[in-house]
């Protein structure tokens, strides 16, 4: 067990760091890539919030509907085939809210402010 | 100093003018850069642009047309009244500034967000999807003949070719593999007319001033291929910048954009608008994978790109509400 402060803690400290005080100090063009390093910390922080939880769930839900087991990478790829041969398609049971509930969670840590994303969010999740 | 051979150049082919200032490079990759500079002349001052790949980068990637015939469809279009920049010169090997051409420069704005929420435009924003129709039927009905020479696409090869893209990135992803499986099921076959496609028109590659669109550029991938192309990409989600509910890019509706395409003499298919713009969606969605795959790999190791691999989960979610809409 590693020691803390956890991984989540120490990255929010450095975005903070650079969106509080280096920010107002930098201008131009190396203001729009200070942005996007700041970006990239947060989704980061994000993820490490929130994976474990959804990779667990979206585990769950391809092992029901595939009938096998596996990590999340290998159940995707058995998915992805079975979709290209056409062996699971949109008339499959539990294929289409799969996908609906595997992109939420993507999002999620991806672009939370995506307009499509909270459109759907607001629709129920 | 770029700039010397630029003086150099326009003294050849711009009467009276006396020398440039004012060169700035605008944006550039290892292939291919865009200037900015002033040509001084006793009239007055004339804005230029210069688009060139430097010595040494004659090769275009295999989808774009290349430098030579850009600068012919832009100064085709141009004669057509179709909005676009007047090529003044296309560069020969005594400019010695490498291939490409040097053209007028429009003022006006191309960043998408500004010109969604910007005051400058709000007068001309309820115009610009039927005016977008319009160009957009000017552009396809230039004269085949007068073309340079360029790549032929329809569908079924597009869906090949996106198909190749995605499985060389070895990418697992559902999603895209539905939106594969739809497009070969609604392919709808070679269109009925072949016409000049400009293959990326759409909110961000059009300048826009507070009367309307300005000039159309980036036309490095034209092509022949079926017109609806053109109608489904602009409609495609990523280009409305948030304003989801208005599908020609943010700014007005697919009945707008139709009606000033047909005002213009020419008819549309809604259906293959449809088909393509969920292409559109899917093609945008495995550029952002080949982003992360130079990221990785190549040259090319910024945030911006390795960011811009994370939106693919953004063509995810448009192609699901395209194809599995929820509550309905």
């Amino acid at each position: 067990m590693q020691d803390e402060p956890t991984p989540v803690e120490l990255t929010k400290s450095v975005a903070d760091f650079l969106r509080n005080d280096i920010t107002p100090l930098i201008s131009g063009h190396q203001a729009f890539k200070l942005r996007v390093a700041i970006n990239i910390l947060d989704l980061v922080t994000r993820q490490l919030t929130q994976e474990e939880g959804s990779d667990a769930k979206e585990v769950e839900r391809l092992r029901a509907l595939l009938g096998v087991d596996g990590s999340v990478t290998e159940l995707n790829r058995i998915l992805a085939d079975r979709i290209a041969i056409g062996e699971t398609d949109l008339a499959t049971p539990g294929l289409a809210e799969h996908l609906w509930a595997t992109t939420m969670d993507k999002l999620a840590v991806d672009q939370p402010n995506y307009a499509s994303y909270k459109r759907e969010l607001s629709r129920g999740g | 100093m770029i700039e010397v051979e630029l003086s150099r150049s326009v003294a050849r082919w711009c009467k009276g003018a006396t020398g440039v200032t004012g060169a700035a490079k605008l944006s550039g990759g290892a292939s291919q850069e865009t200037w900015r500079f002033d040509i001084v002349h006793p009239d007055g001052v004339i804005g230029a642009i210069l688009r060139r790949s430097p010595k040494g980068y004659g090769a275009a990637p295999t989808r774009a047309a290349g430098l030579a015939a850009e600068a012919q469809l832009m100064q085709l279009a141009f004669e057509a009244g179709v909005p676009s920049p007047r090529v003044m010169h296309v560069l020969t090997a005594e400019d010695d500034l490498g291939t490409g051409f040097i053209m007028q420069r429009v003022e006006g704005e191309t960043i998408a967000r500004k010109i969604l929420r910007d005051d400058t435009f709000a007068a001309a924003r309820p115009h610009l999807a039927r005016q977008i129709g319009g160009i957009l039927a000017g552009l396809h009905s230039l004269p085949l003949g007068k073309l340079p020479e360029l790549r032929s696409r329809n569908a079924t090869q597009e869906i090949s070719e996106f198909e190749r893209d995605y499985r060389s990135l070895n990418w697992p992803k559902p999603v895209f593999e539905l939106a594969l499986r739809w497009l070969r099921d609604h392919d709808p076959g070679p269109s009925a007319e072949t016409t000049l496609v400009h293959g990326d028109f759409r909110n961000g590659n059009l300048i826009i001033g507070p009367d309307g669109v300005r000039a159309v550029l980036d036309w490095e991938l034209a092509h022949l291929g079926d017109p609806m192309e053109d109608l489904g990409w602009v409609c495609v989600n990523s280009w409305r910048f948030g304003e989801i509910d208005k599908p020609v890019g943010g700014f007005g509706t697919r009945e707008e954009l139709f009606a000033g395409y047909e005002a213009a003499g020419r008819k549309v298919d809604s259906a293959r608008v449809k088909f393509w713009e969920v292409m559109g969606t899917l093609r945008w969605g495995i550029m952002c994978g080949g982003m992360m795959q130079r990221f990785r790999e190549g040259p090319d190791h910024s945030m911006e790109r390795a960011m811009i691999g994370r939106r693919a989960s953004e063509t995810e979610i448009d192609l699901l509400r395209l194809l599995a809409p929820r509550g309905s």
